[in-house]
């Protein structure tokens, strides 16, 4: 189709889904309103087993095989991208050249490198309590480390990320994720079963399992976005065709 | 309607009639996919990709909010107060971080599409029809 | 929970684990290493599904995952049930990752210098593997989304896995953004759902909806799910990534594109509907009905016709996939249990077939590094095993009797005659132009049949020349596992249509699969009525056989008349040749020019098909 046409189709495609989609709207319960049955029985649970952040209860505890998918899309997709990314038989490897940069600029980096890795732990380390977890504190520790590249050069992000520990870690991680699963099933009854105690609600041993496999999202995902920017770095500065 | 939406201290709970927020779901759906079909260039069609996907973000939060309801973290909130949808919370992160993901293996698709056919453009794109 | 129970969400950790395991440390294994781990894991996980389907028995699996046993009918977690349909998926993935995995032993060379991705290959295929089982067995919606989605993420990095080659990685774009817009409809949907009943389980869900009559919601909800399995499952005007994905993907990965993803579309779209929409407050039997039997035959009709047009082998496969995924849509949209039979057992036959040519395409491949029917003519003649090989594919794909396809074929025609009789011509057709299709491009290629080829055709194609071999080394002898593994295929076509018992099984399975009431009951924890649907007929008949003989006989005709056709002499042959050339420049052109390659095309239909969907569904509710 030329362009003119695929537009044409795409504008009466639209009218019609927006008018079905549009009438289907003011029939859905009204915004804001308390018809929420799933999240009346999953906020006493999340209670229950003492976990504080209900999202974090439902993320890690009750529906934590949606979160062990959900783990393994990211691990696939930076596996994927790795591969697709990788050096091809046709192409060869330059060292990048040195950066020149600010010296406020480095500065700022090394104050700001310390804080962004600290923060991303505490992050972590604090998802079962507050808004947060695992996702949210890999990729501040991800970003946290980043900073060598803003505030130095590509070569100080080379040694500050060693790919190969970083790749092995993150499938580690991801491991750790359906091992734990597996601990479920060998102390309890069911795979991915929330058999630690459960702890004190508000303290930072609390929720069970769901710390540990947040420990486990934390590290697998900071790694895998290191090692996902380091295959589109790589591709940017090392490898050259022919 | 803006006014609606933030008109003073209404009961916990109580629904309004006002179906804008899950109308501007639709919308951004259909203007991604807009961007999508019109698209000249590939890493366009992927920033468009996500704004298919935000559309769902919105639905999602949208179906969780609930009128004078905080945040679902009893950290320091007696458990009885009413909190916001933590469900759909945790099926918006799961969303999140898919669509991450996917763009992150789609950026690398057209890097080495760019690479191999010195182009991005769908429309000179045409190695395969019929 | 019986152990059964307790084991069902290791069919999704195992494979997980293992891909963890050869991405992680296996990037040190020297490739032997990796492909042994691999395969052993891949068995150990075909081992585990097989003992599952027979512990199904003709009930159900059910698994609550981390224990959250549902408390008065109400659960907050996710549950997985596995009855013999679902199950039966995930075991036939698992053997075709298991295929897969054995066919690519000596199939990839990595260059020495490329170390650190040995692994990423069969990691790759058993992340695809433990995506399929998660949505096969997953009993809850929003699992089946994350399921779908690891599914695709795996299916886009294994289409482009080539990558110092453009055009797979171009179908590969193709796949990915086609496939996301499909997600991210399909979560729009949920949400629909999920604000309207505020549950996720399917059968909470259908509950939820039923206790008020069907309204636009149900209809925007089930559109927008039904577009995204859809595209999964390849239907028209959905299709559009399947050729382009399928012809460039490395054939190993082919083998499980086409012979069990796209299954798992058509399974979802059944699934969903049977689970959630079937009742009051969903979407009328009669209005899923005649939608999806129009629907089903036109991709069973467009697939056909494009695959006869094809000279790139692996196109033509890839379209003949279309067109018998069109044949499995029709039989499951009958909404009858001999009707779903027809298609689980046609789908069963149709997997090890396809499995088969794709990989006897890569034999090619591997060998000439080209697709290219008219390219290879007669080049193939001291392939005799792989000739052999193709032309039986060939004959299983037209239905011959005692393959599985046959007897999917004949059961499915004997469920339509009944509700549809208007759709029996193109159970007819369809097979017999795609095998034909086949059996032409086997002959021209292994036996130098017919006359040269013209090598300029009028008309938009994808020759299939100039393909980079997907192996290095062109001057090799064919290793022999790249042809134990077809013929093994075929022998499961066989066995499917042979075996006693298992059509009977598999029609069990199909009354329980149409049956709503038992499944709630059975995912809600309270005790399932004894007596389900009534079990269908389902084995050969003698109406079966001969249609089944019929079939292959016309696809040996069309075959040898586009093999010799052109030679012949004679007003009457002239004048048929000119009749076909015509129709071939009115009607086969223009659709052939449909399918542009362009993305921007492929999501305007994907928009197209989405209203339409809404609009039918809206007006019918």
């Amino acid at each position: 189709m030329n362009r003119t046409a695929r537009t044409t189709l795409f504008w009466c495609a639209a009218l019609a889904i927006a008018l079905c989609y549009g009438i289907s709207c003011g029939h859905l319960p009204g915004f804001g309103g308390s018809f929420h049955p799933y999240a009346d029985r999953a906020v006493p649970a999340a209670l229950a087993h003492r976990t504080a952040n209900a999202v974090a209860s439902v993320n890690f505890d009750q529906r934590g095989f949606d979160t062990l998918g959900e783990e393994f899309i990211l691990f696939t997709a930076v596996l994927g991208a790795a591969m697709v990314l990788r050096r091809a038989r046709d192409e060869h490897t330059v060292s990048p050249r040195p950066g020149r940069v600010l010296p406020t600029v480095r500065l700022a980096g090394t104050v700001l490198l310390p804080v962004a890795l600290v923060t991303g732990v505490y992050v972590i380390a604090h998802g079962q309590l507050t808004p947060g977890g695992g996702f949210q504190g890999g990729v501040a520790l991800a970003t946290g480390l980043h900073v060598a590249y803003l505030a130095a050069d590509y070569r100080v992000l080379r040694n500050v990320r060693p790919r190969t520990v970083l790749d092995l870690a993150d499938a580690m991680a991801a491991g750790a994720f359906a091992a734990l699963g597996l601990a479920g099933l060998a102390w309890g009854s069911a795979y991915l079963e929330n058999v630690l105690p459960w702890g004190v609600q508000g303290q930072i041993v609390s929720g069970g399992t769901v710390p540990l496999l947040n420990a486990a999202v934390g590290v697998e995902v900071g790694s895998a976005l290191v090692v996902l920017l380091a295959a589109f770095l790589d591709q940017a500065l090392e490898i050259e065709t022919g | 309607m803006t006014t609606t939406l933030l008109a003073a201290a209404p009961a916990t709970g109580q629904a309004t009639t006002d179906p804008l927020p899950y109308l501007a779901a639709g919308w951004i759906l259909l203007a991604g996919l807009h961007g999508l079909v019109t698209s000249r260039h590939a890493v366009h069609a992927i920033g468009c990709l996500t704004v298919v996907q935000s559309g769902t973000y919105v639905l999602l939060l949208a179906v969780g909010y609930r009128r004078g309801a905080t945040a679902p973290y009893f950290t320091d909130i007696p458990p009885t107060t009413p909190v916001a949808d933590p469900v759909a919370h945790a099926l918006t992160l799961t969303d999140v971080v898919v669509g991450a993901a996917v763009s992150a293996l789609l950026l690398a698709l057209v890097l080495q599409t760019a690479k191999r056919h010195g182009t991005a453009d769908p429309d000179a794109l045409t190695g395969l029809k019929g | 929970m019986t152990h059964a129970a307790a084991l069902l969400p290791l069919t999704v950790a195992w494979p997980l684990l293992g891909a963890v395991l050869l991405a992680g440390p296996g990037r040190w294994l020297p490739r032997l290493g990796a492909d042994a781990l691999a395969s052993a894991w891949a068995t150990a996980q075909l081992a585990l599904l097989a003992w599952l389907w027979s512990a199904a028995g003709d009930g159900r699996i059910i698994s609550w995952v981390a224990a959250w046993t549902p408390v008065d009918g109400h659960s907050v977690g996710i549950v997985l049930a596995a009855d013999r349909i679902g199950g039966g998926l995930a075991l036939l993935a698992a053997a075709l990752v298991l295929a897969a995995l054995g066919y690519s032993w000596h199939y990839f060379d990595e260059p020495e210098s490329e170390r650190g991705h040995g692994g990423a290959f069969p990691a790759l295929l058993l992340l695809f593997e433990a995506g399929m089982c998660g949505f096969a067995l997953t009993g809850d919606l929003f699992d089946a989304f994350v399921f779908f989605e690891l599914m695709g993420v795996a299916a886009y990095a294994l289409t482009a896995y080539r990558v110092e080659e453009p055009r797979p990685l171009q179908g590969a774009l193709a796949f990915a953004l086609t496939g996301s817009v499909a997600g991210y409809c399909a979560l729009l949907g949920i949400g629909l759902l999920y604000s309207r009943t505020g549950e996720l389980a399917f059968a909470r869900i259908g509950e939820v909806l039923d206790r008020e009559p069907a309204g636009p919601v149900s209809a925007a909800a089930f559109a927008l799910i039904a577009t995204a399995m859809l595209v999964k499952a390849a239907a028209v005007p959905f299709h559009f990534w399947l050729p382009d994905a399928h012809a460039e993907a490395p054939s190993p990965v082919c083998m499980l594109l086409s012979g069990v993803m796209v299954e798992l579309g058509l399974y979802g779209l059944l699934r969903v509907y049977w689970t959630v929409f079937s009742g009051p407050g969903g979407i009328p039997a009669e209005a899923f009905r005649t939608t999806f039997l129009v629907v089903g035959a036109l991709t069973a009709l467009t697939g056909g016709v494009l695959c006869w047009q094809q000279r790139h082998l692996k196109r033509l496969l890839a379209h003949s996939t279309v067109g018998h995924m069109g044949l499995f849509l029709c039989a499951a949209a009958l909404l009858t249990p001999a009707g779903t039979a027809g298609a689980a057992l046609y789908a069963l036959g149709h997997a090890g077939a396809k499995a088969a040519l794709f990989a006897l395409v890569g034999v090619l491949l591997d060998r000439f590094g080209s697709v290219d029917e008219h390219g290879l003519y007669g080049r193939g003649r001291d392939l005799v095993a792989a000739g052999a090989l193709t032309v039986t594919g060939a004959l299983a794909l037209a239905g011959l009797p005692p393959f599985g396809t046959g007897l999917g074929k004949s059961v499915a025609e004997h469920a339509t005659v009944h509700e549809a009789p208007w759709l029996l011509p193109v159970f007819l057709l369809v097979p017999a132009v795609t095998a034909g299709a086949v059996l032409r491009a086997a002959l021209r290629v292994f036996a130098g049949a017919g006359t040269t080829p013209r090598q300029r055709h009028a008309g938009p194609e994808t020759t299939g020349s100039g393909e980079e071999p997907e192996v290095r080394d062109p001057s090799r002898r064919v290793p022999r596992v790249m042809l134990v593994v077809p013929a093994l295929l075929l022998g499961a076509s066989l066995a499917v249509g042979l075996l006693p018992g298992l059509a009977h099984r598999i029609a069990e399975a199909a009354a329980r699969f149409c049956d709503p009431a038992g499944y709630a009951a059975a995912v809600t924890g309270r005790t399932v009525p004894a007596a389900g649907p009534r079990v269908p007929e389902a084995g050969w008949t003698a109406t079966g056989v001969l249609l089944g003989l019929a079939g292959t006989l016309l696809a040996v005709a069309m075959a040898a008349a586009a093999l010799w056709g052109p030679a012949l002499k004679g007003p009457a042959a002239v004048a048929a040749r000119t009749a076909a050339d015509r129709l071939t420049v009115l009607a086969v052109v223009p659709l052939r020019r449909l399918h542009s390659g362009h993305v921007g095309d492929y999501v305007a239909w994907l928009a197209a098909g989405l209203a339409a969907l809404m609009v039918v569904f809206a007006l019918c509710t």
